[in-house]
């Protein structure tokens, strides 16, 4: 007890009281300058937005992959469900390296990609990529449990009803899958948002379109501009406890729908 | 009518269900075919692209960029900061998961949520904590340099930004929760009526910590472990925040390897390829582990549920093997 205590003391709370009572020594109008300058602006529409597209596929992919993963049975599926964590097991930096590698004009897929229009490396799409491939195994795995608990019967009961089965699918199995997909979307999200190492080697990182808010804090700190890092990490820091506290609540909907 | 329909639903009853639960052929096919190719091209395709451009100079070039003395100490900085981490916070989760699950007390909850929070946070805030600490700008920094360490007549300045130090400190912050969260549901599962039958035989609280406690999250710690582990190994943001990026002293092999690939040329991205194989490596390395500690935990639990006097095999299947990072 005192072991955990002290750990969490001096592991994180101190480092954390740190940036916040430095945050709180900045007047509140520097602070409004610093974190809504037009450079910071661009930087929260790359990160929010290439976060949400992110997120968005991870619902659409991640829910076809829980659906074939739990489902169906098919050569290979043992497989690809031990794959769908890769991409937490993989350091990001790594990611980044081989997704820009990947998509690059010579690259594997760029060399198909790229002559019909599709550039992957170094564009804000290469960002939403990125942040895709990141946020992967949360819609997954967040489903995953949820599926395999699905109770047949009702199902059943739909189609005896005479439901075909694209019905069943809307109008049963959906909207009991929605609290858990919204809470992956969440996880997918948050993740997005503070994500850095995948990001840098695949993005432009060009002031106005190619930073994001992360990298812009790292910009800050190198120009030893420490005022203007730490505005930047409290509005991160903001976002990151909302959407906390969203996934807390979106969780307590889902478990209620379960029972 | 009515008795021809009442036969057929007999007849067919079987059937029908089946087929009212599941999709045609032809749908079920092309999601499968869609999951596939997705998977294929999004997670297989990454990896397979890692060592293919890593050996693309040939496995001399490869071994070479691997040899080469700065991609060593980074390879080895790595290992040392792992090697620092790891131990505590294992020792950390451990303790953290056992006044959790053990105990009752106020402020519980608050407890989780705060072991919980470097997950929360990007890694380039969590490294920027550290710089506002400990950094020339920050609370101690300046109080460190003017208080160097005097041992053996020498004057040795103690440096945490931009040294060892920080990156030990920024990645323990950011691997910090991946041990007590493995443990905590595990621990709590399991209850405390053996611990109390241990006390009452009269073990002492380490005996029954030892012999009792730690031998029934055995496979729960060491998938903490393996997890906490990659993470540590890999970690980037917070790191490169606080590292400073000396070439040869302070980089560690994420940051070699964004060091090399900005260096433009086709032998340095090779080389930056090099190094970041020998990362993917330990992420397949990682997964294997995690996949075979998950089948390993379901079967100690089918056990469990097998044990007599109840012996019902067919209720021990292998379900629910799915554990999230």
């Amino acid at each position: 007890m005192g072991v955990t205590a002290f750990f969490l003391t001096v592991m994180v709370l101190i480092p954390f009281a740190a940036l916040v009572i430095r945050a709180c020594g900045l007047s509140w109008h520097d602070f409004w300058k610093l974190a809504t300058n037009a450079r910071a602006l661009a930087a929260y529409k790359l990160t929010f937005g290439a976060s949400g597209f992110a997120a968005i596929a991870n619902v659409i992919f991640g829910t076809l992959l829980a659906w074939v993963l739990v489902r169906y049975e098919f050569p290979g599926r043992r497989f690809i469900d031990a794959m769908v964590d890769f991409p937490f097991a993989l350091p990001t930096a790594v990611a980044g390296l081989t997704l820009a590698n990947l998509f690059a004009v010579n690259g594997w897929l760029g060399k198909f990609l790229v002559p019909l229009g599709i550039k992957g490396a170094f564009t804000p799409l290469g960002v939403v990529i990125a942040l895709t491939f990141v946020g992967m195994p949360f819609v997954v795995r967040t489903l995953q449990p949820v599926l395999e608990h699905l109770e047949r019967e009702v199902e059943e009961a739909a189609a005896t009803l005479g439901a075909g089965r694209l019905r069943t699918f809307v109008s049963v199995i959906a909207p009991t899958l929605l609290p858990s997909m919204l809470t992956g979307f969440a996880l997918a999200f948050a993740r997005a948002i503070g994500e850095y190492g995948s990001v840098v080697f695949i993005s432009s990182n060009k002031p106005f379109g190619g930073e994001i808010a992360p990298f812009l804090i790292m910009m800050r700190l190198e120009q030893y501009d420490y005022t203007g890092a730490i505005a930047l990490a409290v509005v991160l820091l903001v976002f990151s406890f909302i959407l906390l506290a969203i996934i807390n609540l979106l969780e307590q909907w889902a478990s209620r729908f379960q029972s | 009518m009515a008795g021809y329909a009442k036969k057929k639903i007999n007849g067919d009853s079987h059937r029908q269900s089946r087929r009212g639960t599941e999709e045609s052929a032809v749908v079920k096919w092309v999601l499968i075919t869609i999951a596939l190719v997705f998977s294929l091209v999004f997670l297989l395709l990454p990896l397979v692209n890692v060592f293919a451009q890593a050996l693309s100079q040939g496995w001399r070039a490869y071994f070479g960029a691997l040899s080469e003395p700065d991609s060593w100490a980074a390879i080895r900085l790595t290992l040392i900061v792992a090697a620092i981490c790891v131990p505590l916070n294992v020792v950390f989760g451990v303790c953290a998961a056992w006044a959790i699950a053990k105990f009752n007390f106020r402020g519980k909850s608050l407890l989780i949520t705060l072991i919980d929070l470097p997950f929360s946070v990007s890694p380039v805030v969590a490294g920027l904590m550290f710089v506002v600490l400990f950094g020339m700008n920050g609370f101690w920094g300046p109080w460190l340099y003017d208080h160097p360490l005097h041992l053996f007549g020498r004057e040795i300045e103690i440096k945490i930004i931009f040294a060892v130090p920080g990156i030990v400190l920024a990645t323990t912050f950011v691997t910090f929760p991946f041990v007590a969260r493995e443990l905590i549901p595990i621990m709590q599962a399991t209850g405390t009526e053996q611990e109390q039958a241990a006390l009452t035989l009269g073990a002492s609280g380490w005996k029954t910590f030892w012999h009792v406690t730690l031998p029934s999250v055995k496979w729960g710690l060491i998938y903490g472990i393996v997890l906490c582990n990659a993470r540590a190994m890999g970690e980037f943001g917070a790191v490169s925040v606080v590292s400073g990026h000396i070439i040869g002293r302070t980089e560690t092999m994420p940051l070699r390897v964004e060091g090399l690939y900005q260096g433009g040329s086709v032998a340095t991205t090779a080389a930056a390829f090099a190094v970041a194989s020998l990362l993917a490596l330990l992420a397949m390395i990682t997964l294997g582990l995690k996949t075979f500690l998950e089948w390993k935990q379901a079967r100690e639990f089918a056990k469990a549920q097998m044990a007599p006097p109840t012996r019902t095999p067919e209720s021990a299947g292998l379900s629910g093997a799915t554990g999230s990072f």
